[in-house]
């Protein structure tokens, strides 16, 4: 393989271009500059001729580059002549003749624009997508009074069976992390509370905090990421493959197949999940306070019994199944919303991850008002 | 380019490859022509499309040798197999678009990674491709989810095609396009692989395919490749799967005899 792809030459006015050796994709980026180089070495002459006679190789790359530089040439008035092109290379160049006659659309950028634009777009999207919630909390309403008019038809196994996935096997992990929970919560405690000689009040402090907050709050938030997701996932695959329009067609409706046995089972797994939870939590937080506080088992449990109420166990539990509906719902939303393509699928579970999360927080605030008003 | 028979680009010999216990090729040998199309039939699960990911390395070898544009693909260290995985292209059955990325990013994709070239000869070259393969510069900005089934297929081939490959894997090319699309598909691939000098190796479930462009036909049945020739050969098979595949009822040959049957018994 020859090193010089193209030579240039100047005799009486007249520029001799010899091409030579192989003319493809792997040395295009070299022969564009020589091309270039060629193009305005062409400025001062009469006349130019190019010979292909040497070349050894040639590609799409290649008779594309020698059909911009007749082109250009052309362009500038310099018409030149292409001399001994091989035979074999007629009909590709003939095929380059062709193309690029159109220039590309350009690709409009306008900054400010779109930046607005854009701001726009996620005010509308806000108000849309708070109304699908509505519209589907309104559905589901009307979807599951239907199955209570006619239990018959609620699809008990596949609820059954999500209720397996999303409660049973989430158990483990649910356990382990507000066990780590509770122990670091106590852990802060004793470390601040001791400085006042308070430490007992670390109890009351894990007690009122892991059955009110954080025991739902967490176990809501690990659902929303391990189930939430999950269901938009499966729904929106769903969507993609028609699954969905194919039950439509016959006859079923998808809320009644496929919401509504996942959103019951939501419901259902959430109080239980909490309740693990918030017994994991404050097991972690005893384990603390018997071995890094040195408080007896048995004083950590008495402290318990007095610090807290029956209301703030049902503070905590009565707040899950409103947080597991707000999950599902938001899941399905954004689920049943994927258009065709793989990257809406994933745009569409995270997004319905990270509103579930931030929905759920703002319950919580909300839940916290209420009781706080009724005296709970 | 005319097809030679004594330079093989693709050699396949005793191929053995499968999925757990089931072997799916037992033995399968196949040698493709420099500047062939070859199709490749076979009843469905019969490993048509396994044979082709076998021989892209897409699915691991239980035995036999693959050569292909004369390297042995067993003993190929990472650097090598990158270079020859330069000089193929593969059309996939539904396209394998990326998603995220426009009409002409896609063709862009492989030169933009293999190549170092300037922004302009890249929007050039890929325009370019893109025009070869019959669409024009308005679908450039466009995403595979805005495009029609043809026009994927035919960006799919214009990726393909990006590095101006020497052979081109084409993945049943004509499946969900109408006949008249898939006519045109046809005589696209024909007309690119004269301009181009391709060798095709072509999965196909499409008579009017094979009968339209292929140079020769290879026939995968029992875990093997059992003939290959040209149509006429086929045509005149006593195999009874090549007969019943080429000349049933839905073949061209089938249904002009029973259209002569159905007019003797009027």
């Amino acid at each position: 393989m020859t090193d010089r792809l193209l030579d240039l030459s100047v005799t009486d006015g007249r520029l001799a271009l010899a091409a030579a050796g192989s003319w493809t994709a792997d040395r295009a980026g070299e022969l564009e500059t020589l091309i270039d180089k060629a193009v305005r070495r062409a400025r001062g002459v009469a006349a130019v001729e190019i010979r292909m006679g040497a070349v050894e190789r040639l590609d799409t790359f290649g008779a594309w580059l020698l059909e911009r530089l007749v082109r250009t040439l052309t362009a500038a008035g310099r018409e030149p002549a292409v001399l001994d092109l091989p035979e074999r290379w007629h009909d590709l160049v003939e095929e380059a003749r062709q193309v690029n006659r159109t220039p590309l659309p350009p690709t409009r950028r306008r900054p400010l624009g779109d930046a607005l634009a854009g701001l726009g777009r996620i005010v509308v999207e806000i108000t849309h997508d708070l109304l699908l919630i509505v519209q589907m909390f309104g559905a589901m309403a009307i979807v599951a009074a239907r199955a209570a008019l006619r239990p018959w038809t609620f699809r008990l196994t596949s609820m059954v069976h999500h209720l397996d996935r999303v409660g049973w096997r989430a158990v483990p992990i649910i356990v382990l992390i507000t066990f780590l929970l509770g122990c670091i919560i106590a852990q802060q405690g004793l470390f601040h509370f001791r400085r006042f000689g308070v430490e007992v009040y670390v109890v009351d402090m894990v007690g009122i905090l892991v059955l009110r907050e954080i025991g739902v709050l967490m176990v809501a938030i690990m659902v929303a990421g391990r189930s939430g997701s999950a269901y938009t996932a499966e729904l929106g695959s769903m969507k993609m493959r028609e699954e969905i329009d194919a039950l439509r067609t016959m006859g079923f409706d998808p809320l009644e197949v496929l919401v509504l046995p996942r959103l019951v089972a939501l419901v259902l797994a959430l109080p239980a999940l909490t309740f693990v939870g918030s017994m994991a939590a404050l097991y972690g937080a005893g384990l603390v306070a018997w071995l890094y506080g040195g408080m007896s088992p048995d004083i950590y449990l008495a402290r318990l019994r007095d610090a807290i109420s029956l209301d703030h166990f049902a503070v905590g539990l009565l707040k899950a199944p409103f947080m597991a509906l707000v999950i599902g719902i938001v899941a399905s939303v954004e689920g049943l919303q994927v258009k065709g393509s793989t990257e809406s699928l994933g745009r569409k579970t995270t997004a319905s991850v990270v509103k579930a999360i931030f929905l759920v927080i703002v319950l919580d605030g909300l839940f916290a008002i209420f009781f706080a008003s009724i005296g709970m | 380019m005319s097809p030679d028979p004594d330079d093989p680009v693709i050699s396949v010999r005793d191929l053995v490859t499968g999925f757990g216990d089931t072997r799916v090729l037992d033995g399968a040998s196949l040698d493709v022509a420099r500047g062939e199309i070859l199709g490749c039939v076979g009843a469905s699960g019969a490993g048509k499309s396994v044979l082709m990911r076998t021989i892209v390395g897409l699915l691991p070898r239980r035995g036999g040798s693959i050569r292909v544009l004369g390297q042995d693909m067993a003993r190929l260290g990472m650097g090598a197999r990158r270079a020859l995985e330069r000089r193929w292209g593969v059309l996939f059955q539904h396209g394998a678009l990326f998603s995220s990325l426009s009409a002409i990013q896609n063709v862009q994709f492989p030169m933009r990674e293999y190549l170092r070239l300037s922004r302009r000869l890249m929007d050039e070259v890929a325009v370019a491709k893109l025009e070869m393969v019959g669409l024009d510069a308005s679908v450039c900005h466009k995403r595979p989810a805005e495009l029609s089934g043809g026009m994927i297929k035919r960006v799919a081939l214009a990726r393909a095609l990006a590095l101006d490959p020497e052979i081109v894997f084409l993945d049943e090319p004509t499946s969900g396009l109408d006949p008249i699309g898939a006519a045109e598909f046809d005589l696209l691939i024909k007309t690119l692989q004269q301009t181009l000098g391709l060798t095709v190796f072509m999965v196909t479930h499409d008579l009017d395919s094979l009968h339209a462009v292929c140079d020769r036909v290879a026939v995968l049945a029992d875990r093997k490749v059992i003939t290959v020739g040209p149509m006429a050969t086929m045509l005149s098979s006593d195999h009874p799967w090549i007969r019943s595949y080429f000349r049933g009822t839905r073949s061209r040959v089938g249904a002009a005899t029973g259209a002569v049957r159905a007019v003797r018994a009027v």
